[in-house]
C-alpha cells in the first residue's frame, strides 16, 4: 500500500483531496464550497494580522484603524482584503445555499444543518467585526441590533444590558465584541471540518440529481486542477474589486468616529444583511420583526426534516419548482433593495408583501419534494 | 416538423430575450429612480466630474494636491482640523523632505513635559500632525455659531460621492430661490443636506496666490483642495493603483495558461461518449461501450 494510503494522518488528506471518488459531471456550481474554504483562510490570515495592530478600546479603536491603513506597511491592503473578503464570503454563501436549494442538497441532513449553522455563526461574526472600527455606522448598528434582544418578553431589557456590559453600547461592548469576533471564526473552521466530513461520508451530489456511483473520477487531478483554476480566477476578480472598488463597499458614515449623540440619517447594514434587515423592518411589531429576522435564516433548517426519505429533491425535475426557486431569488433581490430604502411608504408595504412572499416560497420549496414523492408513490 | 421546432425555439429565445430586456430596463429604471430619491433626501445630487485619479491606472494629480494643500493651509485651516494627517505624509507626495520640514516648522506645537515638568512650545517637525485651529470641539462650536466644522482628514470618504460632493458644495453657493426666506447665520447651498449651511462661501477668484503661478479661479481652488482632501482620505491610493496594474498584467497570462491546462486535464472526461444499445448482442456494439 502506498504511503499516502497507509499513514494515519496523510490518509485522511488522501481520502479528502486525492483519491476521493467524485462525480464526473460537477459544474462550476460545485466550486462555491471550495471557494468558501479559501475565503475563510483569507479572512483568518488577514484578520489575525490586523488584530496584531488593532486596539479594541472605544477611545482609540477608530484611530487605530486609521493608523493601520495609513501608517503600517500594507495595512491598507490587509484592511481592504478583510472588508471585501467579508462581501465575497456572503456572495459565495448565498450562491452555495442557492445551489443547495436548486439541486436539493438538503437530502444529507447533517451536511445541510451544519451548513446552516455555519451561515448563522458567520452572520454573527460579520456583525461583530463591523462594530470594531467604531465609526458611526458601527456604533449605531451595534445599538440597533443589540436592542433587538429587548423584544424578548420578560428578559429583554436584562439581556440587552448584559450584552452591552453597561447601560448603553460602550467600551465593554466593543471589548467583548472583539474577543468574540476573534473566537467565532475558529468555531466556524471546526464546523467546516465537520461539514466536509459528513459530505465525504455521503459523497457530493451532482447536477443530474441521480446517483453518480457508476460515473466517478478521482478528485486529483480532475477537481484539484479545476479548484486551483477557479481559485486563480477568483483571486483575479477579488484583487480587482479590492483594489478598484474596495472603499465602495464601505459606508461613508463609518469614516466618522462613533458619536452617541448624533444618529445617522439612514442606518443600514452592509449589502449582505439587507434582505434580513428589510424583513425585520417590514413587520410592524418589534417582537414580530425580530422573529421574522431569525426565521428568515432558521427556515432553512426546515428543508432537512425527513429529507432522507425523499425520492425527488431540489427543482431539476419540476418546472414549477424551478419557477418557485427563481421567484425566491427575485424576492431576495427585491428585499435586498428594500433594505436600503427609507422605512416609509410605499417601501414598507412592498417590504411586507415581499416578506410574506419570501416565507411562502420557502415553505413551498420545502414541501414540494415531499408532495412529489407522495404523489409518485401513490401512483 | 423541423420548421415547427425551429420556430418554437426562435419564439422561446425571443420570449427569453424580451423578458431579460424588460427586466434589465425595469432594474435600470428602479436604480435611476432610487438614486434620484436619495438625492432629494440629501440635497442636490452632485454632477460627476472627470477626476484624473479615477482612471483605472491613474495616480493623483500631484501638482493639484500641492496646490490643494496651499488652499487648505491658507483658507480651510482657519476653521477645519486634519487630525489624521502628519507633515511626513507630504514628503514625496506634494513636497520634498526639506519643503515639508519647512512647512512643519511654521506651526508651533505644544510638547513636554520638560525636565522641570512644564509643557513648552516648539516649532513643528515632520512627525507632527497638522495643527488644529481649536483646542476642542466646544471651542470650535463656540467660534462658529454653534456649528462644528468637521475634521477634513477623511472627509472625502465620510460623505457619499465624496469628491464630487465637496467640489459641488464649494462651488454651489447661490442666492436662495425666490420666496425662500434667508436664515440668520446660515448660507444657501443646494448641495448641502437641507440647503442651509453654516460655512460661508470661502473660495473666490484670486483669494490666494498659487506658488506655481496657476490662475487661482474659484473653481480651480475648489478642484485642487478637493484633490488634496481625496489624497488625505487615502494616502495609499497611488500604491494601490500600482498593485492593481501589476494584478491586471500578471493574472491574465497565468489564467490563460491554467485554463488550457485545465481543459487538457478534462479532455478525456469531456470527450467521452457512452452508447447504450439494448438490442445489440454482438461484441463490437455491446451495450454501455464507451468511445473516446
Amino acid at each position: 500500500m502506498t504511503f499516502r494510503k497507509s499513514h494515519p494522518l496523510i490518509k485522511i488528506v488522501n481520502s479528502t483531496l486525492v483519491d476521493l471518488p467524485s462525480p464526473a459531471n460537477l459544474s462550476v456550481n460545485w466550486n462555491y464550497g471550495s471557494l468558501l474554504g479559501l475565503v475563510l483562510v483569507i479572512q483568518l490570515v488577514s484578520g489575525i494580522v490586523l488584530a496584531t495592530r488593532f486596539s479594541g478600546h472605544s477611545d482609540i479603536s477608530f484611530d487605530s484603524v486609521i493608523s493601520i491603513y495609513q501608517d503600517s506597511n500594507y495595512g491598507w491592503l490587509l484592511r481592504l482584503v478583510h472588508s471585501t473578503g467579508a462581501s465575497f464570503f456572503f456572495l459565495f454563501i448565498y450562491l452555495h445555499i442557492g445551489r443547495g436549494l436548486y439541486y436539493g442538497s438538503y437530502i444529507y441532513p447533517e451536511v445541510w444543518n451544519i451548513g446552516v449553522l455555519i451561515y448563522l455563526i458567520l452572520m454573527g461574526t460579520a456583525f461583530l467585526g463591523y462594530v470594531l472600527p467604531w465609526g458611526q455606522m458601527s456604533y449605531w448598528a451595534a445599538t440597533v441590533i443589540t436592542n433587538l434582544l429587548s423584544a424578548i418578553p420578560w428578559l429583554g431589557s436584562i439581556l440587552v444590558e448584559w450584552v452591552w456590559g453597561g447601560f448603553a453600547v460602550g467600551n465593554p461592548t466593543l471589548t467583548r465584541f472583539f474577543a468574540l469576533h476573534y473566537l467565532l471564526p475558529f468555531v466556524v473552521t471546526a464546523l467546516v471540518i465537520l461539514h466536509i466530513f459528513y459530505l465525504h461520508l455521503y459523497g457530493s451530489s451532482n447536477p443530474l440529481g441521480v446517483s453518480s456511483n457508476t460515473n466517478k473520477v478521482s478528485f486529483h487531478y480532475y477537481y484539484s486542477v479545476k479548484d486551483l483554476y477557479v481559485y486563480f480566477v477568483f483571486f483575479f476578480i477579488f484583487m480587482f474589486f479590492t483594489l478598484k472598488y474596495g472603499y465602495s463597499f464601505m459606508d461613508a458614515e463609518n469614516f466618522i468616529p462613533a458619536n452617541p449623540l448624533v444618529t445617522p440619517t439612514h442606518i443600514q447594514p452592509e449589502w449582505y444583511f439587507l434582505f434580513a434587515y428589510a424583513i425585520l423592518r417590514s413587520i410592524p411589531n418589534k417582537l414580530g420583526g425580530v422573529l421574522g429576522l431569525v426565521l428568515a435564516v432558521m427556515v432553512l433548517f426546515l428543508f432537512s426534516i425527513s429529507s432522507t426519505q425523499l425520492l425527488f429533491s431540489g427543482t431539476i425535475y419540476s418546472p414549477l419548482a424551478r419557477l418557485t426557486f427563481w421567484s425566491l431569488v427575485s424576492v431576495f433581490f427585491l428585499l435586498t433593495w428594500l433594505g436600503s430604502c427609507p422605512a416609509e411608504s410605499p417601501y414598507t408595504e412592498v417590504a411586507l408583501a415581499s416578506t410574506i412572499a419570501y416565507f411562502s416560497l420557502m415553505v413551498i420549496m420545502c414541501v414540494w419534494p415531499h408532495v412529489s414523492t407522495y404523489l409518485y408513490l401513490k401512483s | 416538423m423541423f420548421k415547427l421546432f425551429t420556430s418554437k425555439k426562435v419564439a422561446k429565445n425571443l420570449a427569453i430575450g424580451l423578458a431579460s430586456a424588460s427586466t434589465a430596463t425595469g432594474l435600470g429604471l428602479a436604480l435611476a429612480l432610487n438614486v434620484d430619491l436619495f438625492a432629494s433626501d440629501h440635497g442636490c445630487y452632485p454632477a460627476k466630474y472627470p477626476w484624473f485619479h479615477e482612471g483605472m491606472f491613474n495616480t493623483f494629480d500631484h501638482a493639484s494636491v500641492r496646490r490643494g494643500y496651499e488652499v487648505y493651509k491658507q483658507v480651510c485651516a482657519a476653521c477645519h482640523s486634519m487630525k489624521y494627517t502628519y507633515y511626513r505624509h507630504l514628503v514625496n507626495v506634494s513636497h520634498t523632505e526639506e519643503e515639508a520640514k519647512a512647512e512643519a516648522a511654521e506651526s508651533m506645537v505644544t510638547d513636554g513635559p520638560n525636565e522641570e515638568g512644564n509643557m513648552f512650545q516648539r516649532p513643528g517637525k515632520l512627525s507632527d500632525l497638522f495643527p488644529s485651529p481649536y483646542p476642542n470641539d466646544e471651542a470650535a462650536k463656540a467660534a462658529n455659531g454653534g456649528a462644528l466644522p468637521p475634521d477634513l482628514s477623511l472627509i472625502a470618504f465620510a460623505r457619499n460621492n465624496g469628491t464630487n460632493y465637496i467640489f459641488s458644495l464649494l462651488t454651489g453657493y447661490q442666492d436662495p430661490p425666490a420666496g425662500v426666506e434667508t436664515k440668520e447665520g446660515l448660507h444657501y447651498n443646494p448641495y448641502f443636506n437641507g440647503g442651509w449651511i453654516a460655512m460661508a462661501k470661502a473660495l473666490y477668484d484670486e483669494v490666494i496666490e498659487y506658488s506655481d503661478g496657476t490662475p487661482a479661479t474659484a473653481s480651480q481652488l475648489a478642484k485642487d483642495v478637493t484633490e488634496f482632501l481625496r489624497w488625505s482620505a487615502e494616502k495609499s491610493h497611488d500604491e494601490k493603483k500600482k498593485l492593481l496594474l501589476k494584478t491586471m498584467l500578471i493574472f491574465p497570462p497565468i489564467l490563460a495558461l491554467f485554463y488550457v491546462y485545465k481543459r487538457r486535464v478534462f479532455t478525456v472526461l469531456k470527450s467521452r461518449k457512452i452508447v447504450f444499445n439494448p438490442n445489440a448482442t454482438g461484441k463490437s456494439t455491446g451495450s454501455g461501450s464507451a468511445h473516446h
